[in-house]
C-alpha cells in the first residue's frame, strides 16, 4: 500500500467527483476501496500539497488564537474589569458566547445520535465532522463561564471534592447543574466521537504511507482488527451511546435555559425557555454545519460524498427548527401581554423599542425573515445562498442570546438601578479569539483525521449493492 | 505463506481465507459452523448484520454492563447530593428542607448519562480485549492490506479441536475461500 500516491488518489482517482444531486447520498462508481482511499487520501496528502486555502485559513485562525491568548492573559492579570460587565448587566458577553457556542455543538449530537436512532442514512457523510464540531464548540463554550469566574484558577472549586475547607458546592443552583451538564456533555461527546473513529483509525493505520504515521494511528486504533464479534459489541455500544446522547443533548440546553428560567428576572422567568432554547441550539448548530461544510467539500473535492442531498436535508432542518424558534419568540411576546404583569410587559416593550431595540429588529430579520427563503427549492439548491443564509442564522442566534441576556438585565426593577452595557474591545477580542480557536481545531481535524466516517460510507456502499441486486 | 513453510511453522494461530463479499463470508461462516468448527473469527471492514451470529456468537453483555453503570451513576449522584446537602454541609435557607430532592434531579440525571457512557466505552473495549497491540492475524500481508479496506476474511483457529493444518486449508478452499493460508502465531 505504501506505493500508492495519495495525491493522485485524491485528484485523479479513477472515480470521478460527481455530485449526484439531491436524491442520492453517494456519487456513482464507488466501492469499498474507493471510498476508503478518497477519505483517507485527504489525510495522507503530503504537507507540501496541502490546499493553499487550508494554509491561509489555518494561519488566520492561528492569529486569532494568539489574540485569545492575549485577551485571556490580560484577563488573568487585571480581572473581569477589562470587560464591559457591571451591575445591572453582570453577565454580558461571557454568558452570551457560552450559550451560543454550546448551542452550536448541539446540532452535532443531533446529527450523530438522533438521526442515527431514526435510521436517517444521509447522516453518514457528515456525522463525524459534526461530532468534531460539537467537541470544539463545547471547548469554546466551557472557557467562558470559567473566565467569568473572576478567579478562573480556582474553577475546580465548582466540583464536589473533599477539601480541607470542608466546603461543598450548592447543588440546588442551576449554575451548579450547568457544571455537571456541560462537563458530562463534553466527556460524552468525546467518547462518542472516539468510538466512531476507532475503526477508521485502524484503516488509517493499515494504509499510512510512512512508518511513524502508522505508529501514531496504531496507538490510537488500540489494535482494532474488524473482528465480527468486536463489531457486534461495537454496534451495541454505539447504539447505546446514541441513545444516551439524545436525552443528554436535550438536558444540556434545558439546564442552560434553567440558568435563566429559574431566576425571577422578567424576560427570563418563563416556562417556554427549555424547548425554545433546545430548538434554537439545533437551529444554530445546523447553520454552523452548513457554514463549514459547504466550503470544505469543495476544497477537498468531496462533492460525491457530501452531496446536495445532505445540504438540502440540513437546510430543511434549519428551516424547521427556525420555525420553532419563531414560535418561541411569539409566545414570549404573547405571555408578556397575557400575564398582565407590568414588569413583564415593560420588559418586552423595552426590548422592542428601548436602547437595544435595533438588536431585536436585527434578530427578527436574521432568524425569522431571511431564512424563510429556504422554502424555495431553488434557494436550497444554490450553495452560495444557503451558505449566506447559514451565516445570517449564526449571527441571528448570537443576537438572540444578546437580546435575552442584555435587554432583560439592563432595566432593573428600580429605575435608579438602570444601566447600559457596552462590550469593550477585550470582550470582542475574547469572542473573536474563540472563533479562531474553533476554526483552527476544525482545520487541524480535517487535516489529521478522516473527516467522514469511512466504515459507515462502506455500509452505504453495501446497502446500495444490495439494492442493485434486488433490482436485477 | 508458501507450501514449503506449511509444515515447518513452529506455532500457528490458525488458517485464513478471503471471501469476496459480506454475503459470501456469512455463507462460509455458516458452512464452517455446520462442519463442526467452533473456534473461529470473521473479519470485515464494516459491521455486517448476521456475521457474528454465523460464527456462533450469542451473548453480547455490553448492554448489561451499561445498565449497571447507569444504576451506579443514578445512585452515586443522588447519594452524593443527599450527603452534601443533608450530612456534610446542611444549610438552613429560610427553613426549607435540607433534603430537597427535586432540585437534585438534573445532576443525578447527568451522573447517570456520564457513567453509562463511560461504561459503554470501557466495557466494549474490555470485552473485546482491546487495546491489543499485537495480534497474529496481522502477520498475513493480505490481511493488513485489505482487512480494513475491502477484504472479508475467515480465520479458523488452531485451538479448535477439529483443526488440522492441511484439512482446514482444504476446507477453506472448498467453501470458496481465496488464498487460503496459515497464520503464524
Amino acid at each position: 500500500m505504501a506505493t500508492r500516491n495519495p495525491e493522485e488518489e485524491l485528484l485523479d482517482s479513477n472515480v470521478q467527483v460527481i455530485d449526484p444531486g439531491p436524491d442520492s447520498i453517494l456519487g456513482p462508481g464507488h466501492n469499498y476501496g474507493t471510498v476508503s482511499d478518497r477519505i483517507s487520501g485527504v489525510v495522507y496528502l503530503p504537507w507540501k500539497n496541502t490546499p493553499k486555502k487550508w494554509m491561509l485559513g489555518a494561519f488566520i485562525a492561528f492569529c486569532f488564537v494568539n489574540l485569545l491568548m492575549l485577551a485571556v492573559g490580560l484577563l488573568f492579570f487585571k480581572g473581569t474589569g477589562i470587560w464591559g460587565l457591571n451591575i445591572p448587566v453582570a453577565w454580558g458577553f461571557a454568558i452570551i458566547n457560552f450559550v451560543w457556542w454550546i448551542g452550536i455543538g448541539h446540532a452535532g449530537t443531533l446529527i450523530s445520535a438522533v438521526l442515527f436512532l431514526l435510521k436517517q442514512d444521509w447522516r453518514t457523510s457528515i456525522n463525524r465532522f459534526s461530532e468534531a464540531m460539537t467537541l470544539f464548540a463545547v471547548a469554546c463554550a466551557g472557557m467562558f463561564p470559567i473566565l467569568h469566574l473572576g478567579r478562573p484558577w480556582l474553577a475546580y472549586w465548582l466540583f464536589p471534592y473533599p477539601n480541607s475547607m470542608w466546603l461543598w458546592p450548592q447543588p440546588r443552583s442551576p449554575l451548579e447543574w450547568d457544571v455537571f451538564a456541560v462537563s458530562t456533555y463534553g466527556t460524552v461527546s468525546l467518547v462518542f466521537w472516539y468510538v466512531g473513529l476507532l475503526p477508521d483509525l485502524a484503516t488509517m493505520r493499515d494504509h499510512a504511507p510512512k512508518l511513524w504515521v502508522r505508529k501514531i494511528y496504531g496507538v490510537m486504533a488500540l489494535g482494532w482488527r474488524g473482528s465480527a464479534i468486536h463489531w457486534h459489541r461495537y454496534q451495541k455500544a454505539y447504539l447505546l451511546l446514541a441513545g444516551l446522547a439524545t436525552p443528554l443533548v436535550l438536558s444540556v440546553h434545558t439546564i442552560v435555559s434553567f440558568d435563566f428560567a429559574i431566576s425571577i428576572i422578567p424576560g427570563w422567568h418563563t416556562t417556554i425557555f427549555p424547548p425554545y432554547f433546545v430548538a434554537g441550539a439545533i437551529y444554530s448548530g445546523f447553520a454552523m454545519v452548513l457554514t463549514l461544510i459547504i466550503p470544505l467539500r469543495s476544497w477537498y473535492k468531496m462533492q460525491d460524498l457530501i452531496t446536495m442531498r445532505h445540504i438540502e436535508a440540513a437546510s430543511k432542518l434549519m428551516l424547521g427548527t427556525g420555525l420553532i424558534v419563531a414560535y418561541g419568540y411569539s409566545m414570549e411576546a404573547f405571555f408578556s401581554w397575557y400575564s398582565g404583569d407590568k414588569y413583564e410587559s415593560f420588559m418586552y416593550w423595552n426590548r422592542v423599542t428601548g436602547p437595544y431595540g435595533f438588536t431585536y429588529g436585527l434578530l427578527i430579520l436574521c432568524n425569522i425573515l431571511i431564512p424563510q427563503a429556504l422554502w424555495v427549492r431553488k434557494v436550497r439548491m444554490n450553495l452560495v445562498l444557503v451558505w449566506l443564509i447559514s451565516i445570517v442564522v449564526n449571527i441571528g442566534m448570537w443576537l438572540e442570546r444578546f437580546v435575552i441576556v442584555v435587554t432583560s438585565l439592563h432595566r432593573d426593577f428600580l429605575p435608579s438601578s438602570w444601566g447600559i452595557y457596552v462590550p469593550t474591545k477585550w470582550d470582542w477580542a475574547t469572542y473573536a479569539g474563540t472563533l479562531g480557536f474553533f476554526m483552527l481545531l476544525i482545520f487541524l481535524f480535517v487535516r489529521l483525521l478522516p473527516a467522514i466516517s469511512i466504515f459507515e460510507v462502506r455500509e452505504v456502499v453495501h446497502h446500495e449493492k444490495q439494492l442493485e441486486a434486488v433490482h436485477d | 505463506m508458501t507450501e514449503t513453510t506449511l509444515s515447518e511453522l513452529p506455532g500457528i494461530h490458525g488458517a485464513m481465507a478471503e471471501f469476496d463479499s459480506p454475503e459470501a463470508l456469512i455463507e462460509a461462516c455458516e458452512q464452517a459452523y455446520a462442519h463442526g468448527y467452533r473456534r473461529m473469527d470473521a473479519f470485515a471492514p464494516m459491521p455486517v448484520d448476521g456475521l457474528a451470529e454465523a460464527i456462533g456468537f450469542k451473548r453480547n453483555n455490553v448492554a448489561k454492563a451499561v445498565l449497571i453503570g447507569g444504576i451506579c451513576g443514578v445512585s452515586g449522584g443522588f447519594g452524593l447530593l443527599y450527603w452534601i446537602t443533608g450530612v456534610a454541609y446542611p444549610l438552613n435557607v429560610g427553613g426549607r428542607p435540607t433534603f430537597s430532592w427535586p432540585s437534585f434531579i438534573p445532576i443525578t440525571f447527568e451522573c447517570m448519562i456520564l457513567l453509562s457512557a463511560l461504561t459503554a466505552l470501557v466495557s466494549m473495549l474490555a470485552m473485546n480485549g482491546l487495546p491489543k497491540p499485537y495480534h497474529p492475524v496481522f502477520n498475513v500481508p493480505q490481511f493488513t492490506a485489505k482487512a480494513s479496506r475491502d477484504g472479508f476474511f475467515l480465520v479458523i483457529e488452531s485451538s479448535d479441536p477439529k483443526f488440522g493444518r492441511a484439512e482446514t486449508l482444504e476446507f477453506l478452499s472448498e467453501i470458496g475461500g481465496m488464498e487460503a493460508t496459515l497464520v503464524p502465531a
